[in-house]
């Protein structure tokens, strides 16, 4: 397999991964702008801060604006990590890399970059946004089942998912990152029920907010969303789930070819160092340094990865 | 040219329907309008689903487009196809014994068949090429021969296309629209298959080896990337084929050897399926301002470590210039004379031809020697004032970059329109592989169809569309 084709496939998930990840944002600002009747524009920072795209808004846009905001996350042109950007990168990779995706995963990209390209023309309404939300995500699902159910489980599945879930632990921890300081165990005292705007953001941000009041209750803690988020290995986006994935097609990878280059050592390091305390221990250590921290590894894991598989020459 | 002298193949005379299309019209008949153009509709967005499109040079970046399909097919019969074959490989071995010969001891030159000026004056003549032995002795592992019909009997070559031939996906893909949309159609007709035309090929490359190879030989589709028009067909065919699909960044020369980058290192390559013009190929011998080729692949090459299909230098047999001498070609290597016939063409070089061309150029279609895809051609009926006189000038300036042909009346098939049935011009472009061990034509080809009335340009750079082609099983 080639180091080219390699870097196609894991870039294309990675870019894909990220498309959803912003679209779930979006919806999660919208919905609390509609239910929540002190939400003003402002809370479109926030949502925009989360996805870390804020900073570069401020250069085209002189305040926030919910239609702007919406704009800049889905579609504009100088906006790297628009939705349509993304997607738009994501099947270009796909393209590159044709010959190593089955008809069925290739068709499913293509077919989901054309019709969110086609819903993204021209002026967006904001009852327009649910639609294409919806489309988004039914494009994901498409994909991932496209991917689950016919791709062979070799090397080209491998690089696919570490491509996914490098970015969706990148995701998780940074959403965690934009507004660690809620979740402390000091902000707040125990037994409140969750009815806290930030609290319902972090966790509608990756569509955890019914599974976490399910599974932890209404007496839960906003130091138990940071547990449900970063130790949790029931929840498909938590850190360690994440981090159990990647160890297990960086060891695929390894019993492919024969051997354990640098990248296996890192991940089973990031592992044993950063995820096997418990959440206590992580508030001792500091959640912001701990979520910079694993920002960090995971962004050297994936370059690691790019170099031990020879993606560039 | 005027409408009677027209073949077309479902009509003939145009009173009585030619049996092969017997049973289209039928099925047409029987068929409302409005599902036919729903079912227009349902191929084009397959065809987008699919990916089968083509990016636009010099149009606006990432641009693509949809070759127009339509839906009628044209049918060729088994006795046909048959005559097309026996002409098809006569031409094509007698093309691959000429490029041998003017790369080595030039015996068609000293038998003062083909004058030395053919080859001197050239630049599809590669010097480079001079003394070397390809693998097998194979220089032309595909060609795609440009065929049309002008009556119930002929079948003239207008183009052999020797260099990087393309278009095979369109031939499949045509196809497996076909089986999709109207798959009660394929129980009706017996149409010979040609889905295996990909594994076909791969067997044929394997069969070309380099004496180098090892147990398992690693062939790779070698790509300019992306941004090249023809793009979808080169990772169509390396998916087809299961092989890698490579550009030259992916591609070193290391230890003498060609490699290419794997995630485990660099592993050895030996055959190279090449979709890049022979300029690219490699910066150290060719032009050295290429980025998509592979510095020194040429002198692996040299060496016999590799197999590169086509070979490089076959473009000088598929020049337009060399093209009026390809009668001469087929006879001398093949001591027979040829079965398929050249169109009558005019060199401008020679001072009596150009003469001849200029006092008629509103008959003639006039093209460049060494244009393509319908760039750089004028068609004398139906050119304006204007550009008559513009290319009057080009032809007295320099005559050498031109020939000039007859206006031949292509035969005409049905397509459907938004106004129902109207017959059209069409061509035909078979794919020949080629190996030490034998010559294989997949039944079938792709037919490339002017879509506007009475034109005769199908080439799809020029909006030309295409037809699935059946040929019948006997």
């Amino acid at each position: 397999m080639l180091g080219n084709t390699a870097n196609g496939l894991f870039w294309t998930y990675r870019l894909l991964e990220r498309a959803e990840n912003m679209s779930r944002l979006i919806e999660t600002g919208q919905r609390i702008a509609l239910t929540r009747l002190n939400s003003s524009d402002k809370q479109w920072l926030y949502v925009m801060q989360t996805a870390a795209v804020s900073s570069e808004y401020k250069k085209y846009y002189n305040k926030v604006e919910k239609e702007a905001a919406l704009d800049w996350m889905l579609k504009h042109p100088e906006n790297n990590s628009s939705i349509l950007s993304s997607i738009t990168s994501a099947r270009q990779n796909a393209k590159m890399v044709r010959h190593a995706l089955t008809t069925d995963v290739w068709e499913a990209i293509n077919g989901s970059f054309l019709d969110i390209q086609n819903l993204l023309k021209g002026k967006i309404r904001e009852r327009d946004l649910s639609i294409i939300l919806r489309t988004i995500k039914q494009s994901a699902a498409l994909v991932r089942g496209a991917t689950y159910g016919t791709m062979l489980r070799n090397e080209e599945y491998d690089f696919c998912r570490l491509g996914t879930f490098i970015e969706r632990a990148d995701n998780t921890a940074r959403i965690l990152d934009v507004k660690y300081y809620v979740l402390l165990p000091s902000a707040k005292a125990v037994g409140t029920s969750i009815d806290n705007v930030q609290w319902e953001t972090i966790l509608r941000s990756v569509s955890a907010y019914g599974g976490f009041r399910l599974e932890y209750g209404h007496e839960a803690g906003p130091s138990d969303i940071a547990k449900f988020l970063i130790l949790d290995k029931r929840m498909p986006r938590s850190l360690i789930y994440c981090c159990e994935i990647l160890k297990l097609h960086l060891l695929s990878l390894c019993s492919t070819y024969g051997n354990k280059p640098a990248s296996f050592s890192q991940i089973m390091q990031l592992q044993n160092r950063f995820l096997t305390h418990d959440i206590e221990a992580i508030f001792k250590f500091g959640l912001h340094d701990f979520l910079q921290k694993m920002i960090s590894l995971f962004a050297d894991l994936s370059e690691q990865i790019e170099i031990d598989y020879r993606f560039y020459e | 040219m005027e409408a009677d002298l027209v073949f077309d193949e479902m009509w003939a005379d145009g009173t009585s329907i030619r049996r092969p299309y017997k049973n289209i019209k039928t099925w047409l008949d029987a068929e409302e309008r409005n599902s036919l153009k729903a079912k227009r509709q349902d191929a084009n967005d397959l065809f987008r689903l699919t990916g089968i499109t083509f990016n636009v040079y010099g149009s606006e970046e990432g641009e693509e487009r949809l070759i127009p399909f339509d839906i009628v097919p044209r049918v060729i019969t088994a006795n046909e196809w048959n005559k097309i074959c026996k002409g098809l490989e006569q031409r094509v071995r007698a093309i691959n014994a000429f490029l041998y010969d003017i790369y080595h001891d030039q015996e068609i030159v000293k038998a003062g068949v083909l004058p030395l000026e053919m080859l001197r004056n050239n630049p599809a003549f590669l010097l480079q090429m001079i003394g070397v032995n390809p693998p097998g002795q194979i220089y032309t592992h595909i060609s795609g021969v440009d065929l049309i019909r002008t009556d119930e009997n002929e079948f003239y070559v207008l183009e052999d296309n020797v260099r990087t031939p393309s278009g095979v996906s369109y031939m499949l893909e045509n196809r497996e629209t076909m089986l999709q949309m109207f798959p009660e159609l394929f129980t009706k007709n017996r149409v010979q298959p040609i889905q295996n035309y990909p594994q076909e090929l791969l067997y044929s490359l394997k069969k070309t080896l380099p004496d180098t190879a090892e147990d398992k030989p690693n062939v790779c589709l070698l790509t300019p990337g992306p941004y090249n028009s023809a793009y979808f067909e080169h990772a169509f065919l390396a998916d087809q084929m299961g092989i890698e699909l490579v550009q030259g960044n992916d591609l070193k020369v290391v230890d003498g050897f060609l490699a290419m980058r794997t995630t485990q290192g660099h592993q050895k390559v030996d055959v190279v399926y090449k979709r890049l013009d022979d300029e690219f190929l490699d910066p150290l011998n060719f032009n050295e301002k290429s980025s998509l080729g592979v510095p020194g692949l040429f002198d692996v090459y040299r060496k016999g470590r590799v197999t590169i299909a086509n070979a490089p230098g076959t473009g000088i047999a598929d020049d337009k210039a060399m093209y009026s001498f390809m009668p001469e070609i087929v006879e001398f290597y093949s001591g027979e004379f040829p079965l398929l016939q050249n169109v009558p063409t005019w060199r401008c070089a020679i001072k009596d031809q150009l003469n001849y061309v200029l006092d008629n150029i509103h008959e003639l279609v006039i093209k460049q020697v060494h244009g393509s895809g319908g760039y750089g051609m004028m068609i004398g009926p139906t050119a304006t004032k204007k550009d008559i006189a513009n290319f009057k000038r080009k032809l007295i300036a320099t005559p050498q970059d031109y020939i000039a042909q007859p206006t031949l009346s292509l035969s005409t098939v049905p397509i459907f329109t938004n106004k129902g049935f109207a017959p059209r011009h069409v061509d035909l472009r078979p794919f020949v592989q080629m190996s030490p061990e034998k010559i294989n034509i997949v039944p079938g080809g792709l037919t490339r169809v002017a879509m506007s009335k009475g034109s005769l340009v199908v080439n799809s750079s020029q909006g030309g569309g295409t037809k699935d082609t059946w040929v019948l099983e006997n």
